[in-house]
C-alpha cells in the first residue's frame, strides 16, 4: 500500500474479478447493476432490490450467494409469515427432556428476503432487528448470526396489490437500493435462447475461499480516503439538506454508507484510493431510498438526484 | 464556452449591464429634457429586446447617425456641448447607444466604467439622502456587473453577494478619504458654472407679486437652532435684502456704502446657529437685530448681515441676535433724505391722504398710527391673488383693489410715509418658521418669505412696522396657512392639515437635517476640529496628504492581515489543477468530476486528449491518494507540458 507504483487512478487486476466475471454471465447487460450489489456485500451492508416480479432479483441473490461460496437460505414473505418463522423456535426434545432452539433461517450468511414487503409490519421488523444487530434474541436468549452476515432484501413496487410499504427508519438499514429494470434487446435474446438461468445458477463453483471475504472487507473499510473527498461527501450530504427538492436532507447514518459504498467501488475499480467518481457512482443507490420527495409522498426522482450531484462542487 | 471567440459575451452578461446602465441613468431623467429621457429610455428597450430575441446588434453605420442626431439635439437644446447639463445629456445618451453595440467583453468594460462615472454626476444636482442610497445601491449592481464579466458563470445570489462584500470592504477606506481629504471652503473648485442656476430665494428687487410667487414653493430656505429658546413668533424677522429705491413699480436696494451702524441692544442676546441653503445672494438672513456676526460677515448699515461671497452651498453660521434694540437712533441727512424719495408725479390720491395725516397729527408716531389704523378699519384684503395695478400703482391699490399680500402692505405704507415726511423704506426677508419637534430645528421655508418696512422717528432710531400684521395679525401670529381667506388656493404643501402626515414630514425633514448637519456639513472647519484632536493642529494639504496616505496604509495592512488569517488554505495540487484548466481554456462544471472532464477534453479537443489525460492522473493521485511530494512535482511537470495560454 504504501508504495508509491501501487497506486493508481486505472484498474487493475483484483481477487473479486472472477467473481464479477462469472455473475454477469448469469444476469445477462447488467453489469453496473451486478457491480453495485458486490460493493454492498463487500461494503459489509445490506442490499435492498426492488423491482417487477420476473426481472431477476432473485437470480441475482442466488448467484452471488454461490459464487462467494456462502451458506445461503431463502425466506419467502408472505402475508401470513410470522418473526418465529425467520429466527427460529424452541422445541420440546423429548430424549433430552428439554427445550432445543431449531434455529430459522436468518442464521445464514446469505439470506435472501424475497418480496419482503409481502409480509406485516411486525415480520419484517424481525428480520430487519436482526440485520442491524448482527443477533437474535429469543425467549430470553441471545444468539449471534454467523460471520459475515449479508440480506438480500427484494421488493415489489409499492404500488402493487398486498404490500406493506417498509418504513423509512428501516428503509435506512439497506445500504444500497438497486433495481434491475427490464433487460436489454441481446440480453433478453441470450436468455431466451439458453431458456432461462435457474439451470446455470445451481451449477455455479464458489470461486472465493470462504475466509477471504472478511479478508477483503477489512481491506476495504481501510482504503485511503483523502480529507478532501471527505469534504466531497460531507458538501454533497449537506446540499441534500438544503436542496428544496427533498423533504428530508440525508443523515450523518448516510453519510457514512457513501463512503463505505464508495470504498468498495473503488476497491471494484482497482484503485487504493477513493475518487469523487466513486462516490457519484454509488451516491444513487445509496441516497435515494433515503430521501422522499418534497412534492408528493414519494421517494427523490432520479432526477432530483442526478441535480443534486451535479449542482456541488467537488472541493 | 467558446475558444473560435474568447472575446464575445456570454449569455447572461447583457442583464447586468442593462441593470448598471437602467440605475445609474434613471435618475437623471428628473432634469433630462424629456425627447432625451424618452430616447434613452427606448434604446435600453430596444438593446434588451434584442437580447431577449437573441437576435443580431444592430450595424454601426446605423448608430452613426442616430449618435450624430441625439449630439445636434442637445445641442438645440442646451446651447452648447459643454458644462454641466450638457455634458450629462451626452453621457447619459452614450451610455443608452453603448448598450447596442455590446459585442465583446471591451464594450460591457465601456458601459461598466461609463456606469461609474455616471454615478459621480449625480451629485452635481442632489446630495441629499435619498440619492445616496440610490447611489449606493447602483454602485453594488454595477459592481456586480463588473464582477460577472470577469468571474465566468457565477449565480445571481452569489454575485450579489461578492459585490457586497466589495463594498463593505470599501467602506474604511471611503471612511478615511471623508475624513481626511482636504476639503476646500467655499464654492466647490471645477464644478461648471451652470451647476448653480436655478436657485430659489429672495431677490435683491420687490415688484408687486415676486413674494407671492415666492410663496407658492415649500422649498426649505433655512433652519435655525437656538441655543435656548426660542423667540415668540411675531419677534422672528429673517432680514434679507433692505430696499430704500422705489421707481413706482420696483423696490430696489440703494447702492450707496452706509457707515457703521450703531446698535443698541434692549434686552437679553439669544444665541442661535443658522444652516442657509444656497441662494446665490450674499445676506445670511439674520434674525432682527444681528449683534455678532461669524468671521468674515459684515454689515451693511442698513442692518442686513452679509457673508464675504454669495452663498452657492449650504452653509452654517453661528449668530447671535437682540430682539430689542435701538438702531442707528442718529442717522446722516443723506440717508434720511434718500429714504423720503417718492417718483415725481405719481399716485396722487396717496400723497393727499398722507397729508391730511400730517395735518391732523404733528408727531411723526401719531401719522404711523394712523395709518396702521387705517389698514386694520378699512377694507383692507389680505389675499395671494390680488388683481392687476394700473400705472398709480399704490393709489390704485389703496382706493381701488384694496386686496393684496404682504408687499402691496408694505409698499403702500412706505409711499404713505415717505409722502408724509416721514423716513421710510421697506424690507425683505423670512418671517416666522415652523419648529420641527423632532430635531427641535426652527425650520424657514420660502413661503415665509415676508416684506415689511422701517421708519425712522428721532431719538428712536429705525423702527419695523408691519403694515401686514394691522390687516392679517394672523399672517404674523400663526403662519401663512391661517391668514389666507377660506377657499383660496394654498401651495400644495400647506394643504395638509393631518397631524400624522404633518409628523412624518416633520421626521422626514430632521432626518434630512440630520444628513445636512453630520454628513455635508463636515467642512474644512470641522476638518480642522477633528485633525487638532487627532494631534495635527494647523494641518496643511501636505500633512493631510500624509495622514491620508498612513491610514489608507494602515487600513489596508488590517484588511490584509485579517484576509490571510482567515482565508481557506488552497491546496498546491489544486492551484496547478486550475491553472491547466486556463491553459487549456476549459471551465470545470460543479459536479464534473476530473475523469469525467478528461472525457469531455478528449472529445472536444484531442489533440489535447493525451497531455492532459496525464494532468488528471497525477491531479487524482496528488489530491486523493496518502500525500506524497512526488505526486505533487508529477503534477507539476505535467501541467507544464500543457501548451501555454496564447495571449487573447
Amino acid at each position: 500500500m504504501t508504495n508509491t507504483k501501487t497506486h493508481q487512478t486505472g484498474s487493475r487486476p483484483h481477487a473479486f474479478m472472477p467473481v464479477l466475471d462469472a455473475a454477469n454471465r448469469i444476469i445477462l447487460g447488467k453489469e453496473t447493476e451486478v457491480r453495485l450489489a458486490a460493493a454492498c456485500l463487500l461494503a459489509g451492508g445490506h442490499l435492498l432490490i426492488e423491482d417487477l416480479p420476473g426481472l431477476g432479483k432473485t437470480t441475482l441473490a442466488h448467484t452471488l450467494a454461490r459464487l462467494l461460496g456462502l451458506q445461503f437460505a431463502r425466506i419467502q414473505f408472505t402475508a401470513d409469515l410470522l418473526p418465529a418463522d425467520i429466527t427460529g423456535v424452541s422445541i420440546f426434545d423429548r430424549e433430552q427432556g428439554s427445550f432445543r432452539f431449531v434455529p430459522g433461517p436468518v442464521f445464514s450468511q446469505l439470506v435472501l428476503a424475497d418480496e419482503i414487503n409481502r409480509a406485516t409490519p411486525k415480520t419484517q421488523s424481525a428480520l430487519l432487528e436482526a440485520m442491524e444487530e448482527g443477533q437474535v434474541t429469543s425467549e430470553g436468549e441471545t444468539r449471534a448470526l454467523p460471520h459475515p452476515f449479508f440480506v438480500i432484501a427484494t421488493q415489489n413496487p409499492a404500488h402493487q396489490i398486498g404490500t406493506f410499504p417498509l418504513p423509512e427508519s428501516q428503509l435506512d438499514r439497506f445500504l444500497m437500493r438497486i433495481e434491475l429494470g427490464y433487460p436489454g434487446r441481446d440480453a433478453e435474446r441470450a436468455l431466451l435462447a439458453s431458456g432461462g438461468r435457474r439451470q446455470a445458477v445451481e451449477q455455479l463453483a464458489s470461486l472465493l475461499p470462504p475466509e477471504q471475504l472478511p479478508q477483503l472487507q477489512a481491506e476495504i473499510a481501510n482504503l485511503h480516503v483523502a480529507p478532501a473527498l471527505i469534504d466531497y461527501i460531507q458538501a454533497l450530504v449537506a446540499a441534500s439538506r438544503h436542496s428544496p427538492s427533498f423533504r428530508h436532507g440525508l443523515s450523518p447514518r448516510a453519510g457514512l454508507a457513501l463512503l463505505a459504498a464508495a470504498r468498495a467501488w473503488a476497491w471494484l475499480a482497482g484503485r487504493d484510493m477513493v475518487l469523487p467518481d466513486d462516490v457519484q457512482a454509488v451516491f444513487p443507490s445509496v441516497a435515494r431510498h433515503r430521501l422522499h420527495s418534497a412534492q408528493g409522498g414519494g421517494l427523490a426522482g432520479t432526477s432530483d438526484i442526478d441535480a443534486l450531484i451535479s449542482s456541488v462542487a467537488i472541493p | 464556452m467558446s475558444t473560435a471567440q474568447p472575446e464575445a459575451l456570454a449569455r447572461d452578461v447583457p442583464p447586468w449591464l442593462f441593470a448598471a446602465a437602467a440605475v445609474t441613468t434613471l435618475p437623471h431623467a428628473l432634469h433630462l429634457p424629456l425627447w432625451l429621457s424618452l430616447l434613452t429610455g427606448l434604446l435600453c428597450g430596444w438593446a434588451a429586446w434584442l437580447w431577449w430575441q437573441d437576435r443580431r446588434l444592430p450595424r454601426r453605420w446605423l448608430l452613426l447617425p442616430l449618435a450624430v442626431a441625439g449630439s445636434i439635439g442637445i445641442v438645440a437644446d442646451f446651447g452648447t456641448l459643454l458644462g454641466r447639463d450638457a455634458g450629462v445629456a451626452m453621457l447619459v445618451m452614450f451610455m443608452a447607444m453603448k448598450l447596442l453595440e455590446m459585442r465583446s467583453r471591451r464594450d460591457a468594460m465601456v458601459v461598466i466604467l461609463l456606469g461609474y462615472f455616471l454615478l459621480l454626476t449625480h451629485y452635481f444636482y442632489s446630495q441629499d439622502m435619498p440619492t445616496g442610497l440610490w447611489l449606493l445601491l447602483s454602485l453594488w449592481l454595477v459592481t456586480a456587473a463588473l464582477i460577472r464579466l470577469h468571474a465566468g458563470t457565477i449565480g445571481i445570489r452569489e454575485n450579489l453577494r461578492y459585490a457586497g462584500l466589495l463594498a463593505v470592504q470599501a467602506l474604511p477606506f471611503m471612511l478615511v478619504l471623508y475624513l481626511l481629504f482636504p476639503r476646500i471652503s467655499g464654492p466647490l473648485w471645477g464644478l461648471p458654472q451652470d451647476a448653480f442656476s436655478g436657485k430659489t430665494g429672495l431677490s435683491d428687487s420687490m415688484t408687486p407679486g415676486s413674494i407671492a410667487n415666492l410663496v407658492q414653493s415649500g422649498e426649505i430656505a433655512f433652519r435655525v437652532r437656538f441655543d435656548a429658546a426660542p423667540p415668540a413668533r411675531p419677534q422672528l424677522y429673517w432680514r434679507g435684502p433692505v430696499m430704500e429705491h422705489f421707481d413706482g413699480t420696483t423696490w430696489r436696494q440703494s447702492r450707496q456704502r452706509r457707515a457703521p451702524e450703531s446698535i443698541q441692544p434692549a434686552g437679553p442676546t439669544i444665541g442661535y446657529e443658522t444652516t442657509l441653503e444656497a441662494h446665490s445672494q450674499r445676506w445670511l438672513l439674520a434674525l432682527d437685530a444681528p449683534v455678532t456676526l461669524p468671521d468674515g460677515a459684515s454689515l451693511d448699515g442698513r442692518l442686513s448681515a452679509l457673508a464675504q461671497q454669495p452663498l452657492e452651498t449650504r452653509q452654517r453660521f453661528r449668530l447671535a441676535a437682540a430682539t430689542a434694540y435701538r438702531f442707528n437712533a442718529e442717522e446722516a441727512p443723506a440717508v434720511l433724505r434718500d429714504n423720503l424719495q417718492l417718483p415725481p408725479n405719481s399716485n396722487p390720491q396717496t400723497r393727499m391722504l398722507a397729508e391730511s395725516w400730517r395735518q391732523q397729527a404733528v408727531q411723526p408716531e401719531r401719522v404711523v398710527a394712523l395709518a396702521l389704523r387705517h389698514f386694520s378699519t378699512e377694507d383692507f384684503y389680505y389675499t395671494l391673488q390680488p388683481p392687476l395695478l394700473g400705472r398709480d400703482g399704490i393709489d390704485d391699490f389703496l382706493f381701488r383693489s384694496r386686496r393684496g399680500f404682504c408687499e402691496h402692505y408694505a409698499a403702500a405704507f412706505v409711499v404713505l410715509m415717505r409722502s408724509a415726511g416721514i423716513p421710510a423704506r421697506v424690507v425683505g426677508g423670512y418671517q416666522g418658521g415652523e419648529m420641527n419637534p423632532r430635531d427641535g430645528y426652527l425650520v424657514v421655508r420660502q413661503s415665509e418669505a415676508h416684506a415689511w418696512a422701517e421708519v425712522w422717528l428721532a431719538n428712536r432710531g429705525w423702527v419695523r412696522v408691519d403694515p401686514t400684521a394691522a390687516v392679517a395679525p394672523e399672517r404674523i401670529e400663526q403662519g401663512i396657512a391661517n391668514a389666507l381667506p377660506f377657499g383660496e388656493p394654498l401651495p400644495a404643501f400647506l394643504q395638509v392639515r393631518a397631524d400624522w402626515l404633518r409628523d412624518i414630514r416633520h421626521r422626514w425633514e430632521a432626518l434630512n437635517n440630520a444628513w445636512n448637519q453630520n454628513i455635508l456639513g463636515y467642512d474644512a472647519r470641522r476638518q480642522r476640529e477633528l485633525l487638532s484632536r487627532l494631534g495635527l493642529p494647523d494641518a496643511d494639504w501636505r500633512s493631510l496628504a500624509i495622514a491620508l496616505g498612513v491610514a489608507c496604509t494602515l487600513v489596508l495592512a488590517l484588511i490584509t492581515l485579517w484576509t490571510l488569517h482567515h482565508r481557506r488554505r488552497v491546496a498546491p495540487e489544486l492551484m496547478l489543477w486550475h491553472r491547466a484548466l486556463r491553459r487549456i481554456r476549459v471551465d470545470c462544471a460543479p459536479g464534473e468530476t476530473p475523469l469525467a472532464l478528461a472525457a469531455r477534453v478528449g472529445n472536444s479537443k484531442p489533440e489535447l486528449a493525451a497531455d492532459f489525460a496525464a494532468v488528471v492522473h497525477h491531479f487524482l493521485l496528488a489530491r486523493y491518494a496518502p500525500e506524497n511530494p512526488e505526486h505533487l512535482a508529477a503534477l507539476r511537470a505535467a501541467v507544464a507540458r500543457l501548451p501555454r495560454r496564447r495571449n487573447p
